[in-house]
C-alpha cells in the first residue's frame, strides 16, 4: 500500500464522477457501505466490539472502575471516551500524543452516546455521592480506509451492549476476574447512531473510502437517536475548511430520518 | 405555548452586544465582543514568517486558532493550559473563520488568532468567532466577508436565541439543546456548526432561521465597532 496522499489528477476525477452521481465502488452518492459487527475482541474488557465499514475496521473495549462521582451530578455514574489513532491501522498514523483526529473522533462519540440518554446513569451510583462506575470507553482503529467516526460511533454503541458488571467483593474493591451475568444499565430501545456527510464540489457522499474521504473539501457529523417515537438529532458537528450551504444542509436534513432507519434495520439483528 | 426564559428575554432577543476593536495595542489586529456577561477578547498577529521553518506552505499561508477559557472566567476554577475541550473548539473555530480570510495570498506565513474568555455565560465560542472576524479585518487581513456567530437554544421545545448558562443547564421536558452556528455573514453558508441535545430534524431548520436572523444584528454591531475605529 502506498503512502503518497490521493493525486490531484485522481481527485479531479472523482470529482467529475460524483457529478454524474457515480463513485468507483459503484455505490450511489449516499449509499451506505457494508457494515458489519464482531464480538470478542478482548476478554479482558467487560465488553468489546469490531465494527467493520468497508474496509474500515474499529475496534472499541468498555472498561469499569469504581469511581467518585463528578460535584456537579453526585447522582450519576461517569462516562470518559478516549482513543488512539495507532500506526498500526494507517501509514499515516503516528506515535505521539494525539493529533487532532485522535480527540475529534471520540470527543464525536462521547457527545451522541451522552445526549442519546441511552445510559442509566442513576443505576451507576454504588453509593450516593460517593462511589459510582465509571465507564471508560477505548476507541482503536485497525484499519483506516474512510468513515472513522461512523465506525468507532457504531463500535462504542456494539461495545456497551456487549458490557456485563464486574463482581465487587465485600469491601467494594472489583473482582475483575469474577463476571458477574448483569449486564451494563442501559436503555435498550435508544439506538444512537452516527452520520457523517462529506461534501465536495457540489456533491455530498456517505461512508466515503480513505480515497474518497480525502478528495472532500468538508463534512458534518449528525448523532441521531429515537426519543419516544421522535428522531432526535443529539449532537452535530462541522469540520473542515470550507462550507455549507443553507440548502445543502437542509437536504442533508431530509436524508437523516431515512438514513437512520435502513441502518438501524441493518444493525438490528447484530446488536446484542 | 408560554416561554419562560429564566432571563425574562423574548425567544428572539439576544443579550446586549459589546463590541470595539483596538483592545491590545500590540496585536495587528484585536477585538472585544460581549453577549451580556459572555466576553471574548481576540488578537490577532501576522501575517508573519511561520517558524519552524519546515511547517511552511509555499502554496498557502496557515491560519491558527487558539482558543481557551482563562481560569477565573467560570465558577469551578479551570485548570490553566489546554484541554482536550480547548484544543477541539481551538480546531472548530479555525474551520469557522477560514473560509472567510484571503490567506493563500500570504505563502510561508502564519496568521495567528488568540481568542480568550475572561467571563464566561455560555456561548463563549460563537463570542470568540465574532471577536476574531472583527479582529481579522482591523489587522487588515483582506476577507471576502465578515463571519457572525450565534448559538441557538432548545428548552423543552422552545427555541430561543443567545443562549446563556442557565439556559444551558435547563432540564425539563426534552431539556436543553445548545446549537452554536456561524455563517459567512452575507451570503447563506454555514462555517460552524456544532450541537449537544435533542432536537427534532425539522427544528434545526427553524434554529438555521433564526440563526440567520440574530447574525444579520450581530454582523450591525460588528460593522460598527470597526467603522467608529476608522473615524
Amino acid at each position: 500500500m502506498s503512502v503518497m496522499d490521493v493525486s490531484n489528477l485522481t481527485k479531479d476525477f472523482m470529482r467529475k464522477l460524483f457529478s454524474e452521481g457515480k463513485r468507483f465502488d459503484g455505490r450511489g452518492l449516499l449509499d451506505l457501505n457494508d457494515v458489519s459487527i464482531e464480538y470478542g475482541v478482548s476478554n479482558k474488557a467487560e465488553g468489546s466490539a469490531r465494527v467493520k465499514i468497508g474496509k474500515t475496521e474499529v475496534i472499541a473495549g468498555v472498561k469499569l472502575a469504581v469511581g467518585t462521582p463528578y460535584p456537579d451530578s453526585p447522582d450519576s455514574g461517569n462516562l470518559i471516551v478516549s482513543g488512539d489513532l495507532l500506526p498500526l491501522a494507517s501509514p499515516r498514523f503516528e506515535l505521539g500524543p494525539p493529533g487532532f483526529l485522535g480527540i475529534e473522533i471520540p470527543r464525536l462519540v462521547d457527545r451522541m452516546i451522552r445526549e442519546s440518554g441511552i445510559l442509566e446513569w442513576e443505576k451507576l451510583v454504588i453509593k450516593a455521592k460517593e462511589k459510582v462506575w465509571t465507564i471508560y470507553i477505548d476507541l482503536y482503529p485497525l484499519n483506516d480506509d474512510g468513515s472513522l467516526t461512523d465506525a468507532a460511533s457504531i463500535a462504542c454503541l456494539a461495545a456497551l451492549r456487549d458490557a456485563t458488571m464486574p463482581a465487587l467483593d465485600k469491601e467494594g474493591n472489583i473482582d475483575y476476574e469474577k463476571k458477574t451475568k448483569e449486564k451494563l444499565p442501559l436503555k435498550r430501545d435508544i439506538i444512537p447512531l452516527s452520520f457523517t456527510f462529506y461534501k465536495i464540489g457540489n456533491s455530498i457522499l456517505l461512508h466515503p473510502t480513505r480515497e474518497e474521504e480525502e478528495a472532500c473539501d468538508t463534512k458534518v457529523t449528525f448523532g441521531l437517536s429515537m426519543w419516544k417515537d421522535d428522531l432526535m438529532i443529539n449532537s452535530c458537528q462541522k469540520g473542515w475548511e470550507t462550507t455549507f450551504t443553507l440548502d445543502e444542509i437542509n437536504t442533508i436534513i431530509d436524508a437523516l430520518p431515512g438514513k437512520y432507519e435502513e441502518l438501524s434495520k441493518t444493525l438490528n439483528k447484530a446488536l446484542k | 405555548m408560554a416561554l419562560k426564559r429564566p432571563s425574562g428575554r423574548k425567544a428572539n432577543e439576544m443579550r446586549p452586544m459589546i463590541a470595539k476593536v483596538g483592545v491590545v495595542p500590540n496585536a495587528d489586529g484585536s477585538a472585544i465582543f460581549g453577549f451580556g456577561n459572555t466576553i471574548a477578547i481576540a488578537a490577532v498577529y501576522g501575517p508573519r514568517q511561520l517558524h519552524p521553518q519546515h511547517m511552511q506552505d509555499p502554496s498557502t499561508g496557515i491560519l491558527r486558532v487558539n482558543y481557551d477559557l482563562l481560569s477565573f472566567s467560570v465558577s469551578d476554577r479551570k485548570k490553566p493550559g489546554p484541554s482536550r475541550r480547548s484544543q477541539e473548539i481551538s480546531k472548530v473555530l479555525e474551520w469557522a473563520l477560514l473560509p472567510v480570510v484571503n490567506i493563500k495570498e500570504f505563502p510561508n506565513t502564519v496568521v495567528d488568532v488568540q481568542i480568550y474568555i475572561p467571563q464566561a455565560d455560555a456561548s463563549t465560542r460563537v463570542a470568540g468567532i465574532n471577536a476574531a472576524a472583527m479582529a481579522l479585518a482591523h489587522a487588515g487581513i483582506p476577507m471576502r466577508d465578515l463571519v457572525s456567530a450565534v448559538s441557538i437554544g432548545k428548552l423543552d421545545k422552545d427555541l430561543v436565541v443567545d443562549v446563556d448558562k442557565e439556559e444551558e443547564d435547563f432540564e425539563e421536558g426534552e431539556g436543553a439543546t445548545d446549537f452554536p452556528l456561524a455563517k459567512v455573514s452575507n451570503s447563506d453558508e454555514f462555517t460552524l456548526l456544532q450541537l449537544d441535545g435533542k432536537i427534532q430534524p425539522d427544528k434545526i431548520k427553524e434554529a438555521l432561521k433564526m440563526g440567520a436572523e440574530a447574525c444579520k444584528e450581530i454582523y450591525e454591531v460588528q460593522k460598527k465597532a470597526l467603522k467608529e475605529f476608522m473615524k
